[in-house]
């Protein structure tokens, strides 16, 4: 809502300046989201009347004129191609300010200027720079410009919300400002506009439910083309609405000034009596802003006894609008349920003052106010003979206020600061409400202009805001104190993000909506959830996997030159769930996942490290370093449409699937531009979040012993089952079964690789014997022999 | 005797012209080997008269000891300077950098989130967390906006296709962390909603939400905290003082201003938008909006399962992408979803 502080100030004049106004306006709730005053900072500019104009001796496109600034002629050069004699325009006279330049005596082209002509870009007023800004006949010569267009104002615009529609129009706005400061209210004093014809057209509320109040009024032999006065025109072009012509403008114009919409028919094209009505199958309507629609089963029309006139409080028919030919209108003052019309625009792709006033609330006793007063601008800038106000009234269905009953004690508790009952009658005696009071209590019965006053809480709202959010104290809270539970097998998803960002990885943040390639790329998902109104496309789809996001990182960074990537992304992965039982919401599974990405070389680059490109085992190293330590990880080979078939992982924990880690696909790297194929890794957060409670076992006090094992066994033998293997026939006495070298080559068949094992043997009440000692080894060897085929390397 | 000394001064001058071990041995055999000069006068002493026999033997020995006490010093002496040019020999250039690998970070915003969390835990807040493809109930009618309320138009909601291509009006990606509220206020009815008296709700939910919305300062996806604070005696004055005292530690700073401005939030009342203005720095005396909260609306109690008349409670929903640009002077809301490490990697 924009309008003119001058306008408001008309209404209510609190002695405040322009900043304190809005200050006052903003903290109670009506924000100000912007003050800019109508025109820039310039003086020294008249009213002129160009009396003459010839060539300029010497110049093509510029003109010698003869001036009136109304104590004296000027000689004027000036360059506007609209300038002509009789004109009426702004001169900015010699030693007048204009945003930027001093107006100076001049010689142009050896021709003396003694002041210019301007524009309205060049008084701030618009963008207009196509000629000089024509000014009206009867402007009086030699008035300051300020003065006379009322230029020292400032346009103020208001953020509302949705609940304070009565303050989408000027009334409204004075009335918040007369209960905020206490200053008079001078609204506009409505007088009936007595009849000079009887005519009349019946109304017929065959839709109480959507319209339960309508006033119609017939007024007949308008002027339509009759000019709109020049302060109706400035204060309605000043709320941001073009002036279109003199009735428009007066609907316009009730519209800001009550807060009423209006609606003028050209009579001459309706027959009989008006309904508001629903349509019926198929009915369309041609409106005003030349769409046509088919209004849906609840949206009410307003129709004569043919045809649709009208999308009921939301906008006019084309056909039976008003023109410059129109003599006879009919004007519609109605009230329209805030229901009936809630959602109507939007739902046809449009909006309208009209249905944004109505489906917020219009004052329900405002509609024969609002025609009368509309009648009397009419008829004084248009003439014509008004007809009788016929009102249709279904009470039944207008909005019941039934009194609202606030408790003292209530708004106590719920501001947290005790107002004494007289001051809370005072503030609420300032919004309009019938109020009485019960001891401690009041019986509140809000205005028919309010649709937010339904409930107590809706009224410790309104003092809390007239007494003011400022007002009321912020002190510490008391509040029982318990601690907080702090289970130490679990951790949480911070102290997760602090395992990885240690270990090397940065952190990042990417969409849950991808590119639908990438679901099939990554996921092998042809189907994967599509957003109805994604922002782009290539944002059109819910993923089900992080790799997308982090692969998507990784090319940009290598794109920006950076080659060592390391990141991780926690979030959350969508897909549809045909058994969701135990799912937050039905339908669908959306876990949290980790995902991780390493690019690059394993250390950052550094002197005295050979350098090495970080590997599948690298990333694994990762997961069993941060996530094995509870309880440990399995890896088992398994394909993944994102990953390299031979260098790729199930992870297990306790058995159970929680994700998969690899090498990128060699055909991704290729096409997502990555060089060297990232190793990367996605895992149920779940996982993560187990951490373990420390279990005591006692340390020995003798001696370990260790011996190596050197095993050779086919060369695709797994590694991990012979070690699972190892471990779970170990004598108890064997603390540790470790891995410490790799060998395939020279000295060993073809097909063949040579495992070493460190094998670490102590027990913890005795130093242990030899003999013991070999039988564990040999009992190993055995294992190793007759389950893996492994031989003993000589 | 006075051979003896000079003997003695002659093995001390020749043990400390040897400058390494071998010369010093082989200055040690002419002295104290098998023909040293040392052991070549005991060797002598049986030629000598049995009364003079005793006082020469005496007086060699302490020759002896003498002697073996200079050499025990320059082996001592010769160590020493082996040492130390053995030492000197393995110095380092210390300001060589160390090896090994660096430490990653958090994202910024989570770090704020994770310092929201913290300030929220010492007053006894828990965190929650909830889906992110969400019910409609949950995200708008349980917070008191019914369909077709004008507020809905305040939220530009993604909606999905559902696996006919058809919109699905029932579900939806959650505008805010608010059904966060709904969720949480049933759960804790539900386990002690038998109780005369419930424990106290204090939790905040941080997560992602999603609102059609792209340019330098909108993010499609972004981050909010809800706050929730529900008990038997919670009030607007409550809300003010844990909102100001959590922007002053959040900031790290007294040197600012908060202001609670009225608005309208369909599931708060009475609403407010929260402001804070810096009083020094690039943003000094402007006002910001960080915050929408209010009291808990007796519909969304209600929902909740909550009895509106017992209990009250307010909530806020913050931005915590926000908070985050204003904390460290992030000109650019984009910069926190583009993974740019030279970005990510200030804030180690």
């Amino acid at each position: 809502m924009q309008f003119p502080e001058s306008w408001l100030r008309a209404l209510v004049n609190p002695p405040l300046s322009t900043g304190e106004l809005c200050h006052l306006l903003t903290m109670a709730g009506l924000e100000v989201e912007e003050q800019r005053a109508v025109a820039s900072d310039f003086s020294g500019v008249v009213v002129a009347r160009v009396l003459s104009v010839e060539k300029h001796p010497d110049a093509d496109k510029l003109k010698l004129c003869k001036v009136d600034v109304g104590n004296g002629v000027l000689q004027i050069v000036c360059g506007a191609p609209n300038v002509a004699p009789n004109m009426i325009a702004p001169c900015a006279l010699v030693g007048a300010k204009l945003p930027g330049i001093e107006i100076k005596k001049a010689k142009v082209r050896g021709v003396e200027s003694f002041g210019m002509m301007c524009s309205a870009r060049e008084l701030g007023l618009s963008e207009d720079h196509g000629g000089l800004l024509a000014l009206p006949e009867d402007a009086p010569i030699g008035t300051d410009i300020r003065q006379y267009l009322n230029l020292d104002d400032t346009l103020i615009t208001l953020k509302l919300t949705p609940n304070r529609a009565d303050c989408l129009s000027l009334t409204g706005i004075a009335r918040e400002v007369a209960a905020l400061t206490g200053a008079p209210l001078t609204l506009p004093v409505i007088a009936p506009v007595t009849k000079t014809i009887d005519d009349t057209r019946a109304v017929v509320l065959d839709a109480p439910d959507a319209c339960p109040r309508y006033c119609g009024r017939i007024v007949r032999g308008v002027k339509a083309n009759a000019p709109t006065p020049e302060w109706m025109k400035q204060r309605i072009e000043r709320c941001g609405i073009r002036s279109i012509s003199a009735l428009v403008d007066v609907t316009n114009y009730i519209m800001l000034e009550l807060g009423q919409p209006l609606h003028a028919f050209d009579d001459a094209r309706l027959s009989g009596a008006i309904h508001v009505r629903y349509p019926k199958a198929g009915e369309q309507l041609r409106l005003l802003n030349e769409q046509t629609v088919t209004p849906g089963a609840d949206t009410a029309l307003i129709t004569d006894e043919q045809k649709p006139l009208a999308l009921a409080g939301i906008m006019g028919g084309e056909h039976s609008g008003i023109a410059d030919t129109t003599t006879d209108l009919f004007l519609e003052s109605a009230f329209f349920t805030p229901t009936a019309i809630a959602g109507k625009a939007r739902a046809l792709g449009f909006s309208s003052d009209a249905s944004h006033r109505y489906e917020r609330g219009v004052d329900f006793e405002l509609q024969r106010n609002a025609i009368e007063r509309a009648t009397q601008l009419i008829v004084d800038i248009c003439g014509g003979q008004p007809g009788p106000v016929l009102e249709a009234v279904a009470a039944a269905h207008l909005p019941p206020r039934p009194p609202v009953r606030l408790r003292r004690a209530r708004a106590a508790k719920v501001l947290g600061v005790p107002l004494t009952a007289e001051r809370i009658g005072k503030l609420l005696a300032g919004l309009g409400a019938k109020v009485q009071r019960q001891g401690d209590d009041f019986m509140v019965t809000p205005p028919s202009y309010r649709f937010d006053m339904e409930i107590e809480e809706d009224l410790i709202e309104e003092i809390a805001r007239l007494h003011g959010y400022d007002n009321i104290p912020a002190p510490p809270p008391q509040a029982q104190l318990a601690m907080l539970p702090l289970p130490e097998n679990r951790r949480g998803p911070m102290a997760v993000r602090h395992l990885l960002a240690e270990r090397g990885y940065f952190e990042v943040v990417t969409f849950s909506f991808v590119d639908a390639a990438w679901e099939a790329d990554f996921a092998g998902n042809a189907n994967p959830i599509l957003l109805a109104n994604p922002i782009a496309s290539q944002m059109g789809v819910m993923r089900t996997t992080l790799i997308g996001g982090l692969v998507d990182v990784l090319s940009a960074n290598r794109k920006r030159q950076t080659e060592r990537v390391r990141i991780f992304e926690i979030g959350r992965v969508f897909s549809r769930a045909a058994d969701d039982a135990g799912q937050p919401v039905a339908g669908f599974r959306q876990p949290l996942r980790v995902g991780g990405l390493w690019a690059g070389s394993a250390l950052p680059e550094q002197w005295g490290v050979p350098t090495r490109q970080a590997d599948f085992f690298d990333i694994k190293g990762d997961l069993e370093a941060l996530l094995g330590v509870a309880r440990p990880l399995t890896f088992a080979k398994a394909a993944h449409p994102a990953l390299h078939p031979g260098r790729s992982a199930q992870v297990l924990f306790d058995g159970q699937l929680i994700g998969f880690v690899g090498e990128l696909h060699p055909q991704w790297a290729q096409k997502y531009e990555l060089g060297t194929a990232p190793v990367v890794f996605e895992v149920e957060l779940e996982a993560w979040l187990a951490a373990m409670l420390p279990a005591y076992r006692e340390v020995s006090r003798f001696p370990a012993v260790t011996r190596d094992l050197a095993l050779v066994v086919a060369r695709e033998q797994a590694v991990e089952p012979l070690l699972k293997a190892l471990y779970a026939s170990a004598p108890a006495i064997v603390s540790d079964i470790r891995l410490f070298d790799l060998y395939q080559g020279k000295g060993l068949e073809q097909g063949q690789k040579s495992l070493a094992f460190r094998i670490v043997m102590q027990h913890t009440e005795r130093t242990l014997e030899d003999a013991e000692v070999e039988a564990g080894v040999f009992d190993l060897i055995e294992v190793a022999r007759k389950g893996f085929g492994a031989i003993l390397r000589g | 005797m006075d051979n003896l000394d000079t003997l003695v001064a002659q093995a001390t001058a020749d043990f400390a012209a040897a400058v390494e071990p071998a010369k010093l041995e082989e200055a040690k055999a002419r002295y104290l080997g098998k023909e040293g000069a040392l052991t070549v006068l005991l060797k002598g002493l049986g030629k000598l008269p049995p009364e003079e026999k005793k006082s020469a033997g005496a007086a060699i020995n302490i020759a002896k000891q003498a002697v073996e006490a200079a050499l025990a010093a320059r082996r001592e002496a010769l160590r020493l300077a082996q040492l130390e040019a053995q030492l000197a020999a393995e110095a380092l250039d210390v300001t060589l950098p160390g090896r090994g690998q660096t430490r990653g970070a958090l994202h910024p915003v989570t770090r704020s989130l994770e310092r929201i969390e913290q300030l929220f835990r010492s007053i006894g807040f828990e965190v929650a967390d909830g889906p992110e493809i969400e019910g409609d109930w949950h995200n708008f009618t349980a917070l008191n906006t019914p369909e077709k309320h004008p507020a809905r138009s305040m939220h530009d909601t993604f909606y999905l296709l559902d696996a006919q291509g058809r919109v699905q009006e029932d579900v939806l990606l959650r505008t805010h962390t608010s059904p966060v509220q709904i969720r949480y206020m049933q759960a804790h009815v539900a386990q002690y909603g038998h109780l005369d008296a419930m424990p106290e709700i204090r939790v905040i939910a941080p997560g992602r939400v999603y609102r059609v919305d792209s340019d330098a300062t909108h993010s499609p996806m972004f981050h909010q905290v809800e706050g929730l604070w529900v008990g038997e005696n919670v009030s607007f004055a409550d809300l003010k003082g844990v909102i100001g005292d959590f922007l002053r530690r959040f900031f790290e700073s007294d040197d600012l201003k908060v202001r609670f401005r009225p608005s309208f939030f369909p599931f708060t009342e009475p609403s407010a938008e929260i402001d804070v203005a810096f009083m020094s720095g690039p943003l000094e005396g402007r006002w910001l909006e960080i915050a929408g909260c209010g009291m808990v609306h007796p519909n969304v109690l209600r929902f909740g399962g909550i009895d509106p008349e017992k209990y009250t409670g307010f909530a806020f929903g913050m931005g915590p992408d926000r908070l985050t640009m204003l904390r460290y002077g992030i000109n650019d809301l984009r910069l926190f979803f583009e993974g740019d490490l030279r970005f990510l990697s200030q804030f180690r």
